[in-house]
């Protein structure tokens, strides 16, 4: 009787709520009187059981003040979406059947009406910092060192007897910086009991001298919190200023390499035009196309790779490196033979015919796999990001950074050092001399355009990281590779480079200034500007045979 | 869960019954004859080509099984319907052409289309002109009201305005701090318009708002993405309410988890963003992101799963995805059958009049119901995103929200309404001056 009236009452109080404060019914629907009373001794698992966001976040609390052994995997079940709840108590699904959650003990495998436990992201910040009270104390010495860095994000008043508890124990000395981090996280957030003022400038101190984002959002907070003494609020509002100036230092640097990253997705996306446009002197429209063909073999050797050979699969990427450089030179050199190869020197007819091409090769992609993207997944060794200094550096950029000096320079030896180099060379010099020498251009020609299309597929693998395969995707990178070529100058690789790199840095620098539209507008202007003045680009080709 | 009150209620089960009785009857005809006569001709102005026909595409496959589920049910007024189907291929001044083309060479009796507030503004010229009528079936910013269209897509107090109250609450992170990220065209501009002010009154400083815009089909979202990060750093929860379009999305998604944000962090609520986009995206690292929509593949409801099994049926691939536009198309493609059954003829002007008022139920529970303003009535969910590339509902309106024209939180549209109905007659009455402006949109 007496639970049905409180019920009753919660549910009164939550439909009193103005606005439209109300939780979705679980999936099965609830009945209204497991609204769980506030005042129920029930235990954790009881609470987890719940359809309720508030009664799972109180049990999920009591899980990782009880200490208990079993409170971790029960944490990790939740976060996997294998806690399952029925019968006011909590079972975790394993591979064999299902486990309860309390004792631990094999449940009867006949349950039914069983419900995941619900989770959303109030939850699951919960859930972080109940498993981190957790480690903290039973954990290896790396896990205790996340929990710590855990516990600092999110600071919370209830856990500084944890950290005093921690502190006191003797196999915790190499963890002491960290601890005390937390600890004065802890003690310049809200809800914390006001401590001694020099401990309070202390914490100031040690948050301070850590630096970086976290810092500055934690001090802050402290700046505007009554409890904190004025002369702690004083403190933290210096504090965040002296981190301001050294993160204002810090952006430059940030803002560069993200000018960097993007010159290299531009060099990337331009070398395969910088041959067969820059060379060959054939404006394709296909280009865009033929790095889209290199994206979804990504995807589709991805997909094999994960059927066939799954223990392969974190380093499909590295495996569709070559396959797409062979399925896009291929094609390539199909389009170079079939369509290309009759209309050389009529630049206008070119243009329609790869432009019609470019067409073909959309449909066709929609047609097998969709109109809508494809997923390729980044494989965790690309994933994520790491501090340098105060700089970020993500990982994928990064490596697509390298990747694009290395394409670079690969291709600066072939055309520098190889048979087949010195062929290209000499036939866009000059063709008639080239075939009197006994060259076969008509040879060279089409493994030039395979030659540029390779590069462009392989182009497509790196940016399937970054942005979205679809058969729209080479439409974005068509405009930007025309640019950066003519940019730089027709024919020049290292102009290529340049013009990427200004590009991409002036582009960046210019983003936090004007903003991203504003920023591209003028760029395109102050290029256009400059091509007006040197029609050549930045580094012109000089000769006689270019001449004509 | 609705209550609506006793008389509509009373006027609503003499309909059904009505309507029952007439369905009754088409199917006996159906039994006896399929539908014949002269075919009911509806167009359908969805791009197949082109940017948007990632998304569009899907609503032409939709309204051809709407159809057909219809004719299977014996026509409409014993006729069978026959759908038009034309490419504006992603092209706006195009949408307009083949917009005419439906009205004026092929005398169609509704246009199902549009998608982009760009397109429908381009369109609705034409409709105006024409007296033509035109079920919009995606969410949009709002200030607009013509007689000529039916918006079953979201108003902006139907998605945009609860997904703040989500994030402002408690189980949404009590977001103090929020960045308005959007594309650069008239919908996010307008929706960012209507939140900047919407948040002002309820007390958000403009330094805890930041707004950004990018060109279509940003894929370099490093510089935006550390600045919202950075603006995440003031000591105040903050939030990201995410106006990006389309394509734009994935690469912004991508660019987020390349950069640690979690959604415990910074959660990003999108309002574009749904099961078809998902579809094309490793999901694992936007757990817990929200999208607010009036409908989600996910929702458990019997409807809704006969709804998705005739979709699997009908474009025999399982695995295809339905999302918020598709029930948008359902719940405006089975009004406008009630509306032609209701005036008993497919005249433009008297289906106009007998749209409003009727009442159709929604494939996640509770009833769509045509308002004056030929907006409807709708749920407001809010979900996670999930691994597996579907949303969870955490959080739902408990009652269905009715569609506002005007903005009120816009001081120029505040004592705006529209009302389609005599004695008003009206697409933005200014209730202070007692008069109407005349045009129909803003």
């Amino acid at each position: 009787m007496r639970k049905a009236l409180l019920a009753l009452a919660f549910c009164t109080a939550l439909a009193c709520q103005p606005a439209y404060a109300q939780e979705a019914p679980a999936l099965p629907p609830a009945a209204p009187s497991v609204a769980a009373p506030v005042q129920t001794p029930a235990d954790a698992y009881t609470d987890m059981a719940s359809t309720h966001f508030d009664a799972i976040i109180r049990g999920v609390e009591r899980l990782g003040r009880s200490g208990e052994a079993r409170a971790l995997a029960a944490l990790q079940a939740l976060e996997a979406h294998k806690l399952l709840a029925g019968n006011d108590t909590v079972y975790i699904r394993t591979d064999t059947g299902l486990v309860d959650a309390r004792t631990g003990q094999n449940a009867p495998a006949d349950l039914t009406g069983l419900h995941p436990v619900r989770l959303n992201n109030r939850v699951r910040q919960t859930l972080a910092s109940a498993r981190a009270e957790l480690l903290l104390a039973q954990g290896t010495q790396a896990e205790r060192r996340d929990a710590l860095a855990q516990i600092q994000a999110h600071p919370d008043a209830a856990m500084l007897p944890v950290l005093d508890k921690a502190l006191a124990d003797p196999s915790n000395k190499s963890l002491a910086g960290s601890l005390n981090a937390a600890r004065a996280a802890i003690l310049l957030s809200p809800g914390a009991q006001p401590v001694a003022l020099s401990e309070q400038l202390a914490a100031v101190a040690a948050i301070k001298a850590q630096g970086g984002l976290a810092a500055k959002s934690l001090l802050s907070r402290a700046a505007t919190l009554v409890p904190l003494a004025p002369q702690t609020r004083e403190a933290a509002g210096k504090a965040v200023a002296s981190i301001d100036f050294r993160l204002k230092l810090w952006g430059y640097g940030q803002d560069l390499f993200y000018g960097v990253s993007l010159s290299s997705v531009l060099l990337l996306s331009a070398m395969g035009l910088a041959i067969t446009f820059g060379v060959m002197g054939v404006i394709n429209m296909a280009h865009g196309e033929l790095m889209m063909v290199g994206a979804y073999t990504t995807f589709m050797v991805e997909r094999l790779v994960a059927a066939y050979i799954p223990a392969l699969a974190p380093f499909s990427l590295i495996l569709a490196l070559p396959v797409a450089f062979v399925v896009s030179g291929g094609l390539g050199i199909l389009i170079e033979r079939s369509v290309i190869r009759f209309l050389y020197g009529r630049p206008l007819e070119t243009l329609l015919a790869s432009w019609g091409v470019s067409l073909i090769l959309q449909q066709a992609i929609r047609s097998v796999f969709g109109p809508t993207n494809v997923a390729v997944t980044t494989p965790g060794w690309l994933g994520g990001s790491f501090a340098l200094g105060g700089l970020e550096i993500t990982t994928v950029r990064l490596a697509i950074f390298l990747f694009a000096i290395a394409v670079m320079a690969a291709l600066t030896l072939v055309l520098k050092r190889t048979p087949l180099g010195l062929h290209m060379r000499a036939v866009t010099q000059n063709r008639r001399m080239a075939a009197l020498m006994g060259i076969r251009t008509a040879r060279v020609d089409a493994l030039t355009f395979g030659l540029g299309s390779g590069i462009a597929g392989l182009a497509g693998v790196a940016v399937s990281q970054i942005d979205n395969v679809s058969p729209n995707l080479g439409q974005g990178y068509i405009i930007d590779s025309f640019l950066v070529v003519v940019f730089g100058g027709v024919g020049n690789l290292w102009g290529s480079l340049a013009a990427a790199l200004a590009l991409g840095i002036g582009g960046k620098g210019l983003e936090p200034l004007i903003g991203a539209v504003s920023g591209k507008i003028l760029l395109l202007v102050l290029v256009i500007l400059f091509i007006q003045r040197h029609p050549r680009g930045m580094f012109p080709m000089r000769g006689r045979g270019i001449e004509s | 869960m609705t209550r609506p009150p006793p008389l509509s209620r009373r006027a609503f089960t003499r309909f059904t019954l009505a309507a029952s009785a007439a369905m009754l009857a088409g199917t006996d005809r159906a039994r006896a004859a399929a539908p014949s006569g002269e075919p009911i001709r509806i167009g359908i102005l969805h791009s197949l080509s082109g940017t948007l026909a990632i998304s569009e595409a899907t609503l032409k496959d939709v309204m051809l099984m709407l159809v057909d589920i219809q004719n299977r049910k014996g026509g409409l007024l014993g006729r069978p319907i026959e759908a038009v189907v034309v490419d504006p291929a992603s092209n706006w001044p195009l949408f307009a052409e083949k917009a005419r083309q439906l009205l004026s060479v092929d005398k169609v009796a509704s246009v199902f289309g549009c998608w982009t507030s760009v397109s429908r503004k381009s369109v609705l010229p034409v409709f105006e002109e024409l007296n033509g009528i035109l079920f919009y079936p995606v969410q949009y910013e709002g200030q607009e009201c013509s007689r000529n269209v039916f918006y079953t897509g979201a108003a902006p107090n139907q998605q945009a305005i609860p997904a703040v109250d989500y994030l402002m609450s408690e189980d949404g992170g009590g977001a103090k701090r929020f960045a308005l990220i959007g594309t650069d065209y008239v919908y996010p501009r307008t929706t960012n318009q209507i939140l900047q002010a919407y948040l002002k009154s309820k007390g958000v400083a403009d330094a805890d708002i930041m707004i950004n815009y990018t060109p279509f089909g940003q894929s370099d979202w490093q510089t935006i993405v550390s600045q919202v990060k950075a603006f995440g750093s003031a000591g105040k929860k903050t939030a990201v309410i995410s106006t990006i379009n389309g394509d734009a999305n994935v690469p912004f998604y991508k660019e987020l988890g390349a950069q640690g944000i979690t959604a415990t962090d910074i959660p990003v609520m999108a309002f574009s963003v749904g099961e078809e986009e998902l579809a094309g995206m490793d999901a694992k690292p936007l757990v817990g992101q929200l999208a607010a929509w009036n409908y989600f593949e996910s929702i458990d409801t019997p409807a809704n799963k006969s709804f998705i099994a005739d979709w699997h049926k009908f474009t025999k691939n399982p695995k295809r995805t339905t999302n918020d536009p598709m029930e948008a198309h359902y719940i405006g493609f089975n009004l406008w059958v009630q509306a032609v059954e209701k005036a008993g003829t497919t005249d433009h002007d008297k289906v106009i009049a007998a749209m409003v008022g009727l009442r159709q139920p929604n494939l996640t529970g509770g009833i769509a119901q045509v308002l004056p303003n030929h907006h409807i009535t709708k749920p407001v969910y809010i979900g996670e995103i999930q691994e597996d590339g579907q949303f969870n509902v955490v959080w739902q309106t408990p009652h269905e929200v009715p569609g506002q024209a005007w903005s009120p939180y816009v001081p120029e549209t505040a004592h705006l309404t529209g009302d389609w109905t005599a004695p008003v007659n009206c697409g933005n009455y200014d209730t202070q001056k007692k008069a109407c402006l005349g045009s129909h949109h803003a």
